[in-house]
């Protein structure tokens, strides 16, 4: 019974972090029909750059609080991204706006391998011991079930920016200007919409939030890694498909179904294996989602057609 | 011919418009004066559709210019378009389904800031399509034709034009639907704004135009007063089915 509420524990920690990646791939779908596989550097890219942050302030102000060399490193890595979203979009995806749809899919997982290698000439190919500034000293809720600091605030961060992000598309002006444009750019721009801008926009949103879910990554293991956008950006995006492509609300579920699925997965496999598997191999579960999703249900828990956009 | 002395609101001089090669619309010339009404006659796929995609800027030309209250508006995006006071209702009516009804008209005042005044805009809208008011927050596309094109409309008057291109905003509608839907447009042109109707159902359009124009397979051809195009042989022999 503690096994599986630690698993449950873990799986919602780890699963915030998927939907806060999985919003990104979703929301560009939703808007261009586009995957863009290079979403999960941007996790990478937010992440090498807070710690690069942090190692700056702890030079220059070895005594300032904690808590506020976190904050100002995510105030950096945020806008970093967000530039970094624009730019992909800017300079490799506009322009293929209107080639075949394989064009951009090469494209992004091409922009993927630059910047992975990009991050490598930068950072190097080391893993990096990423300074955990929010205690991971672990409390006990209820007896045998741990929790750290870092993965309560990871928790209610992640609720917080998922909820804001409901209120500016489902509420606001430019939130309404988004579905009109992902629902056609043409009649959009009939309405006066800037929808070369509105999809630039959804980029550097979506860049944001990668920016901190890849803080909430390096705090959580306490290591960073030129190529550790990789993996959870092909769970997000699994995430992503899980809950119904393009629809925002389905991502954050599917990313919560598949982290609480993983953890579980991974408390379990051994006992299910007979021993066979290790929880070294919970990465199988995703993956095995994955196709059980495309092939009985492409359009996810929430989506609508997906057919001819895949 | 005409004896306006006021310059255009709108002028096309020499357009071309092409699709890959191909050229749809092969260098029309045509005017319309501020507080017109003008049709756009013609068979399917005579590039009246083609035409009124390249006033509203979501297709580029391949030749001539369109000059609009003064400027060239040739190369500026759609979007600036409608903020100078271009206003399409497109073919198909293109209702953003996944919307609901509110938010398609709001969508139309998209490029307003004026909260009150935009408001008041909506309650109009609303009187002049009662039908349109009891289903504000239902999603678009759960509509019947005749109300989405109604919602349409509404929604292009939102952004208040100075000229309203309407593409076949009869088209797959009943009679009684279609009454209504002029009904509407003669109120908009009542009030002063610019209309360039695109129809083929070319009685309807020439009773209500002042003025009208032909267009056959790229060009125009026959142009005059409603009255004059309705008396025309050639003209209700090719499109008024006698």
């Amino acid at each position: 019974m503690e096994t599986l509420l630690q698993q449950i524990v873990n799986g919602l920690v780890v699963g915030s972090v998927y939907a806060l990646v999985a919003l990104g791939y979703t929301m560009v779908y939703g808007i261009l029909g586009l995957i863009n596989f290079a979403h999960g550097e941007v996790v990478m890219v937010g992440a090498l750059t807070a710690l690069q942050t942090l190692l700056f302030l702890m030079g220059v102000a070895p005594d300032m609080a904690p808590l506020l060399k976190l904050a100002i490193a995510v105030l950096v890595a945020v806008p970093v991204c967000m530039i970094l979203g624009f730019l992909m979009e800017r300079l490799a995806y506009r322009r293929l706006r209107g080639a075949p749809r394989l064009a951009p899919l090469i494209t992004a997982i091409g922009m993927s391998f630059l910047l992975q290698t990009l991050a490598m000439i930068i950072w190097g190919r080391n893993y990096h011991t990423f300074p955990q500034l929010i205690s991971t000293d672990p409390l006990q809720p209820i007896d045998g079930v741990f929790i750290t600091p870092v993965q309560i605030a990871i928790v209610i961060i992640s609720a917080l920016m998922m909820a804001g992000l409901i209120l500016l598309v489902t509420k606001t002006r430019l939130g309404r200007a988004m579905r009109a444009t992902a629902e056609n750019h043409r009649v959009a721009s009939l309405m006066g919409v800037d929808t070369n801008a509105i999809i630039a926009l959804t980029f550097v949103i979506g860049a944001g939030l990668a920016a901190v879910a890849g803080v909430m990554f390096a705090s959580n293991y306490g290591i960073a890694h030129y190529a550790m956008g990789f993996m959870p950006g092909l769970k997000a995006f699994t995430a992503a498909v899980l809950g119904g492509i393009g629809n925002l609300g389905g991502a954050m579920l599917g990313g919560i179904v598949l982290g609480l699925v993983e953890a579980v997965g991974a408390g379990y496999i051994e006992t299910m294996t007979f021993g066979f598997l290790n929880s070294s191999y919970q990465d199988i579960f995703a993956f095995v989602i994955l196709g059980i999703v495309l092939i009985f249900r492409p359009t996810g828990l929430l989506g609508e057609r997906v057919s001819d956009r895949a | 011919m005409h004896t306006n002395p006021a310059s255009p609101l709108l002028q096309l001089d020499g357009v071309k418009i092409a699709y890959g090669g191909i050229q749809a619309v092969k260098g029309i010339s045509l005017e319309l004066y501020k507080g017109e009404m003008v049709c756009l006659i013609g068979a399917n796929g005579a590039g009246k559709t083609t035409t009124l995609n390249a006033i509203s800027g979501t297709l580029g030309l391949a030749g001539g210019s369109i000059m609009y209250d003064g400027d060239d508006i040739g190369t500026l995006p759609t979007h600036k378009r409608l903020r100078k006071g271009i206003a399409l209702v497109p073919e198909g009516r293109g209702i953003f389904t996944r919307l609901t009804v509110e938010e398609n008209l709001r969508m139309g005042a998209y490029i307003r800031n004026d909260a009150a005044a935009i408001d008041a805009d909506l309650e109009r809208v609303y009187t002049m399509l009662p039908r349109v008011k009891e289903r504000l927050a239902q999603v678009a596309g759960t509509l019947s034709g005749g109300e989405q094109q109604m919602v349409a409309i509404g929604r292009a008057l939102l952004s208040r034009p100075k000229l309203l291109l309407l593409d076949e905003p009869s088209m797959g509608l009943a009679p009684l639907v279609v009454e209504k839907i002029f009904e509407v447009v003669q109120t908009v042109k009542n009030e002063g704004v610019t209309i360039l109707l695109v129809e083929q159902n070319a009685n309807l359009a020439l009773e209500f135009a002042q003025r009208g124009y032909v267009m056959e397979s790229g060009q125009l051809t026959i142009t005059g007063s409603g009255r004059e195009l309705l008396a025309d042989p050639k003209v209700r022999a090719a499109y008024l089915g006698e």
